[in-house]
């Protein structure tokens, strides 16, 4: 071995000297990997934001120039559209029905296949989880099969399991209708929803919990003081996408109704589909996608405020 | 008492079952046989043999192979471009410090909290303005878009757990940053990359929003546009509906069982075990 290998110095301050260079190449790194990245979120996330915020000033129909300023009155006209307010109470419906109804059910479930000691838990899993890789076209179209007002799925089912069950028109009722396309969307994601809560179930450390049973507990109280505590992140985050999922909500509802019967499952999404895409008042669409953005972008702020704290540390 | 909440709790997942399996094999039972079978009865087995025409019917159509060579297309190049650029950035969060590193973050969030489909009118519009219409990239460049920033959070967790003291060392023995995300970290993270990248194909091959908008060219349609146009043109004939329907899924529940280890830890940051 021949002597320790050195580098020899430039003379002159040579610390500055390769911390520059470092600096040079750090700075080249980043932006190279940067770029793509952010080219892309401008152009189609950014950009459209302010663009269209701009467009919901205007009557405009995509084709000819920009130049009918009407102010705020593509925005009083949404809200004064008896179909629009109906389509955020929609909305708002689906949310509250994924927080009362969904995550509940996930939580059970993952509760008691984690905990429960059944058998063929994987199995069990998959299948629960399955539809999330089915398409929403598919979904809907399955779903569209099996509740046919004939002789479909769900009325035979009903028909052998409640003496004098009559067929339903599912999609046709009214009433019936949005609880139902609701119930498609819980079908296909609260796979999800069961998927995170075992993992964060999973995560608990034993321990505390055996040490909360030795002091007398029961599994009520572990499960309201120790467990549901201990998984609150998950929790939380869950929550968000179960608002966020709701209020993107179209694909299954295009496919199985189409807003339909009179606009009882009309969504914001789908409303800005009917009258901003298929109608090309592309001023009057961007006024609502701003309102569904404000929307979104309220409850991600409360929901920053409370849960992302510790996004980047 | 215990033995009777044990069969409680298996009559209530085995409910479950049916329900979530129940529309699926009705569907799959449903095209093999004819139409007039299926209204009649959505249960019982093909009386007048199976129908394998309902198929052949589909098989032999151009138009399908061409849709799942559109679908392939676009769903490849969206999960090559994904990966590539999530991981770029998750690298930069994960690994380097620099000034604005928290702002460039947030900008990064801001694309977790508009999905596609809130956003979908202002991205048509700047496709348009683009002159993306009616061409696959109209459709791949929005879809990496709305991609990134969540696979990008997802790898970012992966990339940070690899030990500090391997990117000292390999740059002790002589590697640039590059090099070591290329050589030592990308390897390393090669199971949550598959699982960001199986993320990304079942979402771009479900996707039916922006390519319902975007392309008018039927010739350059994803699977599912062209089964919704197949079901328009022949709705009542519910075999061969549901043959297309189960062609779909067949693969997607294959897919399913050899990549359910990476759809979960994706999904739950690789902490979901067994």
């Amino acid at each position: 071995m021949s002597a320790i290998p050195y580098r020899v110095l430039p003379k002159n301050n040579p610390k500055s000297f390769e911390k520059k260079a470092d600096d040079r190449n750090k700075m080249m790194l980043i932006a190279l990997f940067f770029l793509p990245g952010f080219s892309l979120l401008f152009l189609f996330l950014v950009m459209p934001i302010f663009q269209s915020i701009f467009y919901s000033f205007f009557r405009w129909n995509g084709l000819g120039p920009v130049d009918n300023f009407v102010g705020l009155e593509n925005y009083s006209r949404a809200f004064a559209d008896k179909v629009f307010r109906k389509s955020m109470w929609h909305n708002f419906q689906v949310v509250i029905l994924t927080l009362l109804i969904e995550l509940p059910l996930a939580m059970a479930l993952a509760l008691l296949l984690v905990r429960g000691n059944l058998r063929f838990v994987r199995l069990f899993r998959a299948i629960f989880f399955l539809p999330y890789v089915f398409s929403e076209v598919i979904t809907g179209l399955i779903w569209l099969f099996v509740l046919n007002p004939g002789e479909g799925f769900a009325n035979v089912l009903f028909k052998a399991i409640i003496p004098g069950f009559e067929n339903q028109a599912w999609l046709g009722n009214i009433d019936l209708v949005l609880p139902v396309i609701f119930f498609v969307m819980t079908w296909k994601y609260f796979g999800l929803h069961m998927l995170l809560y075992m993992a964060g179930i999973q995560n608990i450390n034993p321990d505390v919990e055996n040490a909360a049973r030795l002091d007398g507990a029961n599994e009520w109280q572990l499960l309201r003081r120790i467990t549901l505590p201990m998984i609150a992140d998950t929790i939380k985050l869950t929550m968000f996408l179960g608002v966020l999922g709701s209020l993107q909500v179209f694909v299954i509802i295009l496919v199985m109704t189409k807003g339909g019967p009179v606009y009882a499952t009309e969504v914001m999404v789908t409303y800005m589909y009917r009258v901003g895409l298929q109608r090309f008042s592309l001023g009057f669409g961007a006024a609502v996608s701003v309102i569904l953005f404000i929307i979104a972008l309220f409850f991600s702020i409360g929901y920053q405020r409370t849960v992302m704290q510790t996004s980047l540390e | 008492m215990k033995l009777f909440l044990n069969i409680l709790k298996y009559v209530f997942v085995l409910f479950l079952t049916v329900v979530m399996s129940g529309p699926i094999l009705t569907a799959i039972l449903g095209s093999i046989r004819t139409s007039g079978e299926v209204y009649s009865n959505p249960f019982a087995l093909p009386k007048n043999g199976i129908q394998w025409e309902n198929y052949t019917f589909i098989l032999t159509n151009p138009d399908f192979w061409r849709q799942v060579a559109n679908s392939t297309y676009i769903t490849v190049t969206a999960t090559v471009m994904t990966v590539i650029i999530s991981s770029f950035l998750a690298f930069i969060f994960a690994r380097v410090d620099f000034r604005g590193r928290e702002i460039w973050f947030n900008i990064l969030m801001l694309g977790m909290l508009f999905p596609l489909s809130v956003a979908i009118l202002p991205v048509f519009i700047q496709l348009m303005n683009l002159k993306l219409l009616d061409s696959f990239w109209g459709v791949i460049l929005p879809m990496v878009t709305f991609a990134t920033p969540g696979n990008t959070v997802i790898l970012r967790n992966f990339f940070t757990a690899i030990p500090q003291e391997l990117e000292d060392a390999s740059y002790i023995d002589g590697c640039s940053t590059f090099g070591f995300f290329r050589y030592i970290l990308f390897p390393m993270a090669r199971p949550s990359i598959a699982a960001v990248a199986t993320l990304v194909v079942v979402a771009s091959w479900n996707e039916f929003f922006l390519p319902l908008l975007v392309l008018n060219d039927p010739n350059k349609w994803p699977l599912p546009l062209g089964i919704m146009q197949f079901q328009g043109q022949f709705g009542t004939d519910y075999g061969k509906v549901l043959a297309f329907i189960t062609l779909l899924i067949i693969p997607s529940v294959i897919f399913y069982i050899f990549a359910e280890k990476y759809i979960v830890t994706g999904l739950t940051g690789g902490e979901l075990k067994g």
